[in-house]
């Protein structure tokens, strides 16, 4: 079940907001075709960490990142590397569903449109189709492709997104706290989605619930003040953990 | 105090509130109300004018012409001769003077009202006819019962003579009122019954254009750069302190601009709808610029980290999914800015365009006048006639700014996506 293939590989990376220090000296190892979890209290950098991975952070005027992160062995950190291409490869979903205001199909079919992945309009549909059905949407939708995707559920708005995010291809999945404004209901099926997703996908998901890390990951970081405490398998993490601040913390003894 | 006093008072306090609020908005519809009672009740008449109907008989005699006329020798006949002596005719007067004071209930232009239809409809050459022709402005104001005809004689313009003529008039039905095509078609006069806002109306709508023409790009381009892509740092803190301090400027300010630059640096031509266009341009920007900022900053930033995230460049994430969003708002900015910039009369005052001009301009660069300053000019006017005159010109122009609000409105409301 735990693979050793190593797809995401960050040494000493260190992110700077102004004058502030967000993230220090963090080496992390994301396996490939896994879920990866990253936990910790809030403000603890584990979405900073995450937005380093597809270089979100550049949007941010007053961000620096140094250090290296390497993907497939090719380093990311780097002001030759195409980002636009980098999050092509990369997918995101946020934590807030923020499909665009546009139809349910015009949001699958966007990323594809402006990569050029389909030449027709039969291409696309199959595109569309295909995104839907993995992010298990499809039968929810498919009579209603040119409706608004505002108007779908939160939950539904959620899975959209991860069908938009997986519509272009990409190899890696990164998950801020894509159930944080969901209910029970929706986030049990997003985790399933999650579940069936990591067969194809590597996936790194930032999360409060501890139960939801336990129940979808493989492994699982603990983040705590801009540093990274503990990394492991995620049975070893909530059975067994190596330090004594990520028991106080799965135990809620803080946070 | 107790807790019951405490509630009262505060029910109190909101009844209170409740009322200076619904105080002040029936003030402002008095107001409002008032200003366009004001407005209608001068400025209505004016789209009527006063007609004295007389029957001319276009015999070849008469003309002095010969049989088959050309266009060329309709347009010298001595019309005044045949119009005085169908008057004479019908109207019997002693003297020279009584002569001159019949010709005077009608318009200076009636001759070439006569010249017209006749060139028009060159058929009732050797028949009669009876033609509608502009009365003079007091004889206009008289029947519209503008005119103080209790005043004694040496205190008016109108003499006995004339107002026992007008009476007279009366009373065989030959005095009509219709409506005034002047009031469009024209141009200036310093007769007011002949008076126009044509030119105005052309002049604005050039102005206009041109301040659309160059406002609008600019100002996108400007709100879109710095607000998506601008770095955020002094140079762009102080562009921005700026923009919202030049849409404070008085407007005379840009009046001045436009004579320092357009009109003494560059040479153009004075009077004209393209340096009042330009000068109005540079007014409109920041006032184009905020609006447009503000509607680009309304749309939520997960939109853009959305687009971005699936690996659209900067300018896809702001060209598909932010300005399409913006775009109500934008509009919206747009037009108030170019409703403020249609109604404003200051800067135009300085780049000469208070020039008494006759001729409706075809072309931005003729010298022209604007319905603002049209407005200003004949308010200034002492006879009855522009009193009107001024009125319907504001009523006008207000048309124009509700009709601008109003695509303003049904714009925004079209564009903006509700899902």
């Amino acid at each position: 079940m735990i693979s050793n293939n190593i797809k995401i590989k960050t040494q000493d990376l260190n992110v700077y907001y102004g004058e502030k220090q967000a993230l220090f000296n963090v080496n992390l190892d994301i396996h490939s075709k896994e879920v990866t979890a990253l936990i910790g209290p809030s403000g603890c950098g584990k979405s900073t960490f995450i937005r380093c991975i597809n270089r979100m952070n550049d949007v941010i005027d007053i961000c620096k990142i140094d250090g290296s992160i390497k993907i497939d062995d090719k380093e990311i950190i780097d002001n030759n590397v195409d980002v636009v291409r980098l999050r092509e490869s990369i997918g995101m979903v946020f934590q807030k569903p923020n499909p665009f205001p546009k139809s349910i199909y015009d949001n699958i079919s966007y990323g594809p449109s402006i990569h050029g992945l389909a030449d027709n309009k039969s291409d696309m549909d199959k595109i569309v189709e295909n995104s839907l059905k993995k992010a298990a949407l499809w039968e929810e939708v498919k009579d209603r492709l040119d409706e608004p995707g505002t108007g779908l559920s939160g939950g539904q708005q959620q899975r959209l997104c991860i069908a938009r995010a997986i519509s272009v291809n990409p190899e890696v999945i990164l998950m801020d706290e894509p159930c944080s404004a969901l209910d029970p209901i929706a986030t049990a099926k997003i985790e399933e989605l999650i579940d069936e997703l990591k067969k194809s996908y590597t996936i790194v998901i930032v999360t409060h619930s501890m139960s939801q890390a336990v129940r979808v990951s493989q492994r699982t970081g603990f983040f705590h003040l801009g540093k990274i405490i503990e990394v492991d398998t995620t049975e070893k993490i909530f059975k067994n953990p190596g330090n004594q601040m990520t028991q106080d913390y799965i135990t809620g003894r803080f946070g | 105090m107790t807790k019951e006093e405490r509630i009262k008072k505060r029910y109190n306090a909101e009844k209170r509130f409740k009322l200076y609020g619904i105080t002040s908005v029936v003030l402002a519809i008095l107001f409002v109300v008032f200003l366009i009672h004001v407005i209608f009740s001068k400025g209505s008449s004016a789209f009527q004018k006063t007609t004295i109907n007389v029957e001319l008989n276009f015999t070849l005699d008469s003309l002095y012409l010969d049989p088959n006329p050309s266009k060329d020798d309709l347009e010298n006949v001595e019309y005044y001769d045949l119009a005085i002596e169908s008057l004479l005719k019908v109207y019997q007067v002693n003297g020279l003077k009584e002569e001159k004071a019949l010709i005077n209930l009608f318009s200076p232009d009636y001759e070439y009202e006569v010249r017209d239809f006749l060139i028009k409809n060159p058929e009732f050459i050797n028949k009669k006819t009876i033609l509608k022709l502009t009365a003079s402005d007091d004889i206009d104001q008289l029947h519209k019962g503008n005119y103080p005809r209790h005043l004694p004689e040496d205190r008016r313009r109108i003499n006995d003579f004339q107002l026992m003529m007008y009476d007279k008039l009366v009373e065989q039905n030959k005095i009509d009122k219709i409506f005034n095509n002047y009031l469009f078609q024209k141009g200036d006069s310093r007769n007011p019954e002949l008076a126009g806002i044509g030119g105005a109306l052309v002049g604005s709508f050039f102005t206009i254009i041109i301040t659309l023409l160059l406002s609008f790009p600019i100002a996108i381009f400007a709100s879109i750069y710095l607000e998506e892509f601008a770095p955020k740092n002094r140079v762009t803190d102080f562009i921005e302190i700026n923009i919202n301090n030049l849409a404070a400027v008085p407007s005379i300010v840009f009046g001045l601009l436009g004579l320092g630059i357009l009109l003494s640096t560059f040479d153009l031509p004075r009077s004209t709808p393209l340096v009042a266009g330009i000068t109005l341009a540079l007014m409109t920007l920041p006032r184009i610029i905020i609006p447009c900022r503000a509607s680009l900053k309304a749309v939520p930033p997960s939109i853009r980290e959305g687009a971005l995230a699936v690996g659209a460049s900067k300018v896809q994430s702001v060209m598909h999914h932010v300005v399409p969003l913006a775009i109500p708002g934008t509009l919206s900015g747009t037009i108030i800015g170019l409703a403020q910039a249609l109604g404003e009369t200051a800067p135009l005052i300085l780049i000469g365009m208070v020039a008494f001009v006759v001729d409706i301009p075809s072309i931005p660069t003729d010298p022209s006048a604007s319905l603002p300053v049209q407005v200003y000019l004949w308010s200034e006017q002492a006879e009855r006639g522009f009193v009107e005159k001024t009125s319907a010109t504001i009523m006008i122009l207000l048309s124009f700014l509700i009709t601008l609000n109003f695509i303003a409105v049904y714009l925004r409301q079209k564009f903006e996506r509700k899902w």
